[in-house]
């Protein structure tokens, strides 16, 4: 009898364990075993993070995997781990969007038209900044001024 | 001699080194216990007995309280959250901090009230009623028969509980959120998904669940074990398992958390 009930806790625990594996976490949604890494360097990467996800047409692809500095040419490079599954061609551009007003930075792929494909190690040249609202208030206000002063 | 600035300073230094006596004492307890586990897994019906004493009898209260908990963390999330039009979000937020934080936490805390103390009072009374030195007469090793089943049970059960109690308040925060206040299933399961990380959040609440086990119920048998042999000492000594292995859980999550989670 006390055998049962330690088999039936045991058990209970080990399906919660499984619960939270499976249908809260996100071991499901996205398998990181199959995955290749292509890297993209960007001017400004705003507030993106690593594991931030990499969408392309709203989809989840990926995940942010690495970011580094590059001291020589100052840029931000990133390294992007894409499920084997999504194939990318080398023109492919890369954009740094947020998800809503308040939500977090993700990486857009807009696939391109070129026929070789992106390899595992590949670089995306095509890429766009993150928009960093203090400078779109700069410009705005310069350009106001540039009116100004056309008038 | 015995003026008052003398004898406050002789009970500060009594009680300095009455404390590193006994932590030198309960770290001498534990690597004994350590060494004589073999019994527990070779005398595996002793283990399953405590097991069913330490875990299965803690369950009805960490399920009650992981689904409260669950149920309030939903309704408060819910009420923030909506205020910025991203009430699906609530689901990351129940799971996050159920899985992360207060799963392992609570249930930590909820198993050293629950049978922590239930263990030191057994210990310290067996101690008491001098079973313990019967045990030795008969030449039979106290440690090995009576603690170390108690230790694996705890280690065992202390995962499985604070699973069941994150499972069942994530459950109670849907139960709350999606089938009573209206947020849509689907958004409350996939933006869940995807921030919890399989190994950066479920398995480190794992992992801290693990160390509070071997925290809370180290600390409990050590108190059992060294209780004086009286109603009084029993008593103070039960009171104590409360007190401290509470103290070390938190004191230990924190380490911990600043630990795994120091990149996100």
């Amino acid at each position: 009898m006390l055998d049962l009930w330690v088999g039936i806790f045991v058990a209970a625990g080990l399906a919660a364990l499984l619960f939270l594996a499976l249908q809260v976490s996100n071991a499901s949604t996205f398998n990181t075993g199959d995955a290749y890494r292509v890297t993209a360097e960007f001017d400004n990467i705003g507030g993106l993070k690593v594991r931030a996800p990499v969408k392309s047409a709203g989809v989840l692809v990926g995940r942010v995997d690495a970011i580094e500095f590059d001291n020589q040419k100052f840029v931000a490079r990133v390294t992007l781990r894409i499920d084997k599954r999504y194939e990318f061609p080398t023109d492919t551009a890369a954009s740094i969007l947020t998800s809503g007003l308040l939500g977090e930075q993700y990486i857009g792929l807009d696939g391109g038209g070129d026929t070789e494909l992106l390899k595992d190690g590949g670089r995306m040249t095509l890429t766009q900044s993150a928009v960093v609202l203090e400078k779109l208030i700069g410009q705005f206000l310069y350009s106001r001024a540039a009116e100004g002063a056309a008038k | 001699m015995a003026n008052p600035a003398s004898r406050t300073l002789r009970h500060i230094g009594h009680t300095v080194i009455d404390g590193v006596w006994r932590l030198g004492y309960a770290a001498r307890f534990f690597v004994f216990v350590l060494l004589r586990s073999a019994v527990s897994f070779r005398r595996i019906a002793l283990t399953i007995r405590e097991i069913y004493f330490a875990g299965v009898l803690s369950l009805i209260i960490i399920l009650v309280s992981g689904l409260f908990v669950g149920m309030v963390l939903g309704l408060q999330g819910f009420d923030t959250l909506q205020r910025y039009g991203s009430a699906e979000a609530v689901g990351t937020l129940v799971a996050l901090s159920l899985v992360r934080e207060l799963g392992p936490v609570v249930a930590a805390l909820l198993f050293a009230s629950r049978a922590g103390s239930a263990m030191t009072a057994e210990i310290g009374l067996m101690k008491a009623t001098e079973q313990i030195t019967a045990l030795e007469m008969m030449a039979v090793d106290p440690i090995a028969r009576i603690v170390g089943p108690r230790f694996w049970a705890g280690v065992v059960s202390m995962p499985l509980l604070a699973a069941l109690f994150s499972g069942m308040g994530i459950l109670g925060g849907y139960l709350i959120t999606v089938v009573l206040l209206g947020v849509d299933a689907g958004a409350f399961w996939s933006q869940m998904q995807a921030s919890v990380d399989l190994r950066e959040d479920v398995l480190n609440g794992v992992i801290k669940s693990i160390v509070f086990g071997v925290a809370v119920t180290a600390i409990a048998l050590f108190e059992g074990y060294d209780a004086p042999p009286t109603a009084e000492g029993v008593s103070g000594a039960t009171t104590r398992t409360v007190v401290t292995s509470s103290l070390a859980v938190l004191a230990l999550d924190f380490v911990l958390t600043a630990f795994m989670f120091r990149g996100v």
